[in-house]
């Protein structure tokens, strides 16, 4: 039975998921859509950030969010080495580094996948902390806290990567660099450490995006798969490069996948942000904000 | 050209020939159930290669054309009783009618675009089956094998050989494309699709072309791994772990010659057959992903390409 309280509820619902989408994708929407690096690997470190916040979790009983800042600096190295390598392999020698660069990165994807069963094994992984488990209720509606920390962490993320890019000197010389790499080069800045530094940030934002990943629910080695759905649905659909439009594509996504959910159940689920993307990528390429 | 035609199809018909005789010979089923595997990544990665390869355009979903191969075969059975000739048959028509649906997509994507928007097909078809109650949801389905049929003495045998058909089938097809002007029109839109189409390449038939014929093959290929497992379900039908392992093969092959994902599957066809008996699937993956990396960074062109640098004498002839 259709029910309006149902709706409700779920629109709520996915507009908290929708801002974690948002927290999880606004990497790649600067890898992927600022710098053109067909990053297909960015779910894999998001999930390998989880990991590294579940270790520092059970070892030493750091708050899940503490973790993923520790984490942070190390995943901005990893950006680092990842797009030199990229770099230095593919941009620069020019031409077919579209095919192989995709290959490159799906290689990695894969073996970042399987490390992570070799040392983890199969099983479900979940973190512990105090917000994690209780619940609030508005009204008829009851929020698990899990996802409202999300949601803050996620607004204060996007907002402030967004201020990053468009006030201070290295974020503009980041849109610079994706504008008119040339003219950049012009004036004496080396385009390529830029965009390095750019692929460094899109990478140490997963730190936090992975700890919130193992808030809001268990964890498995695979579940990278998912977020190639979801974290590129949300990219296209922004507009690439568009870091308002990523929060405002992944609300979307998430009220959707909540309606999905309520209306058909579970098993269809993950079909949603893949079926958004094809339909997106077919009718309007450019996305709904796009540049 | 007329000569190397008939070294090939002589070749085809020896190999063909030695499958037979082996399968008529030997006790042993073991060999036929391991080579099955191979033969079917040799499918694979030969039909990749016509779109991935000769056109540039990579396919992440051989999962989606793959388990509908699979899931034909098993509504097929479930529904008709149908005979294997007649599952791998309407595979390949359904294999095709996915493959235009691909090519469709190709209009407006290139690129990254392409290849998530395969990925994404995959997923939307396996969220259907396992939806679909008929053929078993989520949970899979059993099957029972028929009757052998002779001269075969097990059903094992007779699907290896039925592969080792298909695998002659997507070479001769590949063959032939890369020979004729349809190879040098998807050679041509893959350097510069704008340009071809320019020069008058018909550049959307071409790919379509190619969609349609590697779509066909995948899920051919597919058709009879209901019957090889005697089970099925989405998740294994529709891994995606055939997708990377046949992006891999294809690429450390080399996509340049039709030989190049022959050789990337044997090697790693039989590399992974050894290596998830003798140590554990997860650590094959890992090999896989490895040699993934390894060779498009550092091999390009794959062992085609090493090959030839090599030898001067067939790099000049190319």
């Amino acid at each position: 039975m259709f029910s309006w309280d149902l709706l409700r509820d779920a629109v709520v619902l996915g507009m908290l998921l929708g801002c974690f989408y948002a927290a999880v994708s606004v990497g790649l929407s600067i890898s992927f859509g600022l710098l053109d690096v067909p990053q297909v690997a960015h779910p894999a470190f998001l999930v390998l950030a989880s990991y590294g916040v579940y270790l520092l979790n059970d070892l030493y009983d750091l708050d899940p969010l503490i973790a993923g800042f520790l984490l942070t600096p190390v995943f901005f190295l990893l950006g680092l080495v990842t797009y030199r390598l990229y770099y230095e392999t593919f941009e620069r020698r020019g031409s077919e580094a579209g095919v192989r660069g995709i290959a490159f990165f799906f290689g990695v994807a894969f073996i970042i996948e399987v490390l992570i069963i070799l040392w983890f094994g199969v099983d479900q992984r979940s973190v512990t902390a105090h917000y994690i488990g209780k619940a609030w209720r508005f009204g008829g509606l009851r929020i698990p806290l899990r996802q409202l920390v999300a949601f803050g962490v996620a607004i204060a993320l996007t907002g402030l990567l967004s201020i990053y890019l468009s006030q201070t000197f290295m974020g503009r010389a980041i849109r610079a660099v994706v504008q008119d790499e040339e003219g950049l080069r012009l004036m004496g800045a080396n385009p390529v450490k830029i965009k390095q530094f750019a692929f460094g940030i899109a990478t140490a934002v997963l730190g936090i995006a992975g700890a919130l990943l193992i808030i809001v629910a268990p964890v498995e080695p695979t579940l990278d798969r998912v977020y190639i759905g979801r974290t590129f649905c949300v990219v296209v659909m922004a507009g690439l490069g568009s870091i308002t439009g990523t929060l405002v594509a992944a609300i979307i996504l998430g009220v959707a996948e909540t309606i999905v959910l309520t209306l058909f159940g579970a098993s269809w689920a993950p079909a949603v942000s893949f079926a958004m993307l094809l339909g997106i990528l077919a009718v309007r390429p450019q996305g709904l904000l796009g540049r | 050209m007329r000569r190397s035609d008939i070294a090939f199809w002589t070749g085809a018909a020896l190999f063909l020939l030695a499958v037979l005789l082996a399968s008529l010979l030997l006790r042993n089923e073991y060999p036929f159930f391991a080579g099955y595997v191979i033969l079917q990544f040799i499918v694979l990665a030969v039909a990749w290669s016509i779109l991935g390869g000769a056109a540039g355009y990579v396919n992440f979903g051989t999962n989606a054309f793959f388990g509908a191969g699979v899931y034909t075969a098993v509504f097929l059975t479930k529904a008709f009783g149908a005979p294997l000739l007649v599952q791998i048959a309407v595979a390949a028509a359904v294999g095709s009618l996915l493959g235009f649906a691909v090519g469709l997509l190709t209009l407006r994507m290139q690129g990254i675009f392409f290849s998530i928007a395969t990925i994404a097909l995959a997923i939307i078809i396996e969220t259907t089956v396992m939806n679909w109650r008929y053929v078993g949801g989520a949970a899979g389905i059993q099957l029972q094998r028929p009757p052998v049929t002779a001269p075969f003495d097990s059903y094992v045998k007779m699907l290896f050989f039925v592969q080792a058909l298909l695998v002659v089938v997507s070479v001769a097809i590949t063959r032939y494309i890369q020979h004729s002007w349809i190879g040098r029109g998807l050679q041509a839109l893959k350097d510069d699709e704008l340009a071809a189409e320019c020069t008058g390449v018909p550049t959307l038939r071409l790919k379509m072309l190619a969609c349609v014929l590697s779509g066909a093959l995948l899920a051919a290929a597919g058709a009879p791994a209901a019957m090889y497992l005697q089970y099925a379900d989405p998740s294994s039908a529709f891994n995606l772990n055939y997708s990377v392992s046949v992006l891999a093969m294809a690429l450390i092959g080399g996509t340049a010659h039709w030989i190049g994902p022959v050789l990337g599957a044997i090697l790693l066809g039989s590399t992974q057959q050894v290596l998830a008996v003798t140590i554990s699937s997860e650590v094959n993956v890992l090999v896989l992903g490895i040699m993934l990396v390894l060779f498009v960074v550092g091999a390009p062109k794959g062992l085609i390409g090493l090959f030839r640098s090599f030898s001067p004498r067939t790099g000049a002839r190319k």
